[in-house]
């Protein structure tokens, strides 16, 4: 297996309330995994830390984190988010900011002020992420004024405009109906020929479909990891068992 | 009549009782406001005429003249005030809700809210003290400052309230793209608040414009056109003040066309705000 991120014995605080407890786990590469797990399971604190932004609220991080070998631990965070980027639960595009500069934002503020070089970049994220049909009219619009579900592709082609290696995204369809919820999984589908992808998510059917691999995680500990299909149909621990047949959570 | 329908009744009638005593509340303090406005106008409208804004006061005895240099003045004085209470303003709001979430933070707060409360006049004094006196004579300068030191608290809590507005997810967004975290703060967040900022600026500056007590001993005045910010320089509010007292009709009446430009002026410079701050996005 290719493996794109390694953790090791990763323990995460938020003050002196241990979170997340010796987690180890490899993400192999181009693939989905997704990430389950009853509410305060640490599944969001997890991704929060592969790009540090785990720190941004308070928290710290003990143990190490692999991407191509690379320890992100002993790295400026401003470089990882850059190669790891991710989607949130609730859409969050710039509000003072047109359709066209959202996507742009992370070049611009980088130093990348030139509209020609954005624009293809600009095309090319919003049609990555299946978006650019229904704004290609309106770029100049506020990125506000479109549906929830436009505003979650709008993050998410935001997100890809930086040209990251891996895309984390913490219930990225949580928020969203039912239609946009799928075209959301037809997308990460698709993303997953060129990028590593770690999704969080509450919805069992929906990790069942868009992942390859699945860990689940219960009170901060990593319980089971394995292919998702093992994991749904013959799960190897009691507590995974329970769990993805609603037993609790 | 049977219980629920009389409690039906009885609350419609507080209803229409609670409403009736708020809507006269809102009159009561709608009414000192049209008065001043009315009277303003119709006792300064006789003197508004080109000279007011162009010609130089005329010595006792002499009718006519205007306050060109003081009308200057004002736009002097407020424009040296902003130019030291703006960024002082927004840069301590905008590190009192970034950063400020400490003691320190909680004491620059607490500090504020007392010189917002500090009467003007013991910040004209203030700055007599530290400016006026050391110089050795009264300028424009020692007038700007005690004005800027006045707009400070204004726009400080200001700016902190409402850069507290914009949502965590906001600056999050931003950090998680790689934008270090002063871009984020000025570039995104910073230009997410601008507009309840900008409000907060205005209203530094509608008051300082509206400031007599401490240009009194600082800017002191000038009956003679200066533009030197070294020199004692006219303001509107002063004119006012000292015309007003003055035995003459002539100069009372001045003093009301002055106090109308005085509110034309700010009223310009609201809507300059409005327009300058008017989103580019057209809202459904």
């Amino acid at each position: 297996m290719d493996t794109k991120i390694s953790v090791k014995n990763l323990d995460a605080f938020y003050g002196k309330n241990k979170v997340l407890k010796n987690i180890s786990i490899d993400i192999p590469r181009n693939k989905v995994v997704a990430i389950i797990g009853p509410s305060g399971c640490g599944k969001s604190t997890f991704l929060r830390c592969l790009n540090r932004m785990h720190e941004v609220v308070g928290g710290t991080i003990t143990g190490s984190i692999l991407v191509d070998g690379e320890d992100l631990t002993k790295t400026d965070p401003v470089l990882i988010r850059k190669r790891l980027g991710m989607v949130f639960q609730k859409p969050n595009p710039f509000p003072t900011m047109s359709i066209f500069n959202n996507v742009a934002a992370g070049l611009r503020f980088n130093g990348v002020r030139n509209k020609k070089v954005l624009a293809p970049i600009v095309e090319k994220s919003l049609k990555q992420a299946a978006l650019w049909d229904e704004v290609k009219d309106n770029l100049e619009d506020s990125g506000v004024n479109i549906s929830g579900g436009q505003q979650q592709r709008l993050c998410i082609a935001r997100t890809l405009a930086v040209d990251p290696e891996v895309i984390l995204m913490d219930e990225p369809a949580s928020a969203l109906d039912p239609i946009s919820t799928s075209k959301i999984e037809e997308l990460i589908f698709e993303l997953k020929k060129n990028y590593t992808i770690v999704i969080v998510t509450h919805n069992m059917q929906q990790a069942a479909r868009v992942s390859d691999f699945t860990a689940f995680f219960y009170m901060g500990e990593l319980i089971e990891y394995d292919k998702t299909t093992k994991i749904f149909t013959n799960p190897a621990n009691k507590k995974t068992e329970e769990y993805v047949t609603g037993r609790f959570g | 009549m049977n219980p629920s329908k009389f409690f039906h009744v009885k609350r419609k009638i507080t209803s229409a009782v609670m409403m009736s005593l708020s809507l006269v509340a809102t009159l009561i303090a709608v009414i000192p406001l049209i008065l001043i406005f009315y009277y303003t106008i119709s006792k300064g409208i006789t003197y508004l005429n080109i000279d007011f804004f162009v010609a130089m006061p005329k010595p006792v005895g002499e009718s006519g003249g205007g306050m060109a240099n003081a009308i200057v003045g004002t736009l002097m004085l407020i424009g040296i005030g902003g130019a030291i209470g703006i960024p002082v303003g927004v840069m301590s709001g905008t590190y009192l809700s970034e950063f400020g979430n400490n003691k320190f933070g909680a004491t620059v707060r607490f500090l504020t809210d007392v010189l917002s409360g500090v009467p003007s006049i013991v910040v004209g004094v203030v700055a007599y003290t530290l400016v006026v006196v050391p110089m050795k004579h009264f300028s424009a300068f020692a007038g700007g400052i005690a004005l800027g030191i006045l707009m400070i608290p204004t726009i400080t809590r200001t700016t902190e309230e409402m850069i507290k507005l914009v949502p965590h997810s906001i600056r999050e967004a931003g950090l998680a793209l790689g934008i270090p975290k002063w871009k984020t703060t000025i570039l995104i967040v910073l230009k997410t608040a601008w507009k309840g900022i900008a409000t907060g600026i205005l209203l530094g500056l509608s008051r300082a414009a509206g400031e007599t007590a401490p240009l009194l001993f600082t800017a002191l005045g000038n009956r003679f056109w200066s533009t030197n910010v070294m020199q004692p320089m006219a303001s509107l509010t002063v004119y006012i003040y000292d015309y007003a007292k003055s035995p003459f009709e002539d100069w009372n009446n001045q003093a009301w066309t002055a106090a109308l430009v005085l509110i034309i002026m700010i009223s310009m410079l609201s809507l300059l705000f409005r327009i300058i701050t008017r989103s580019k996005f057209k809202t459904k």
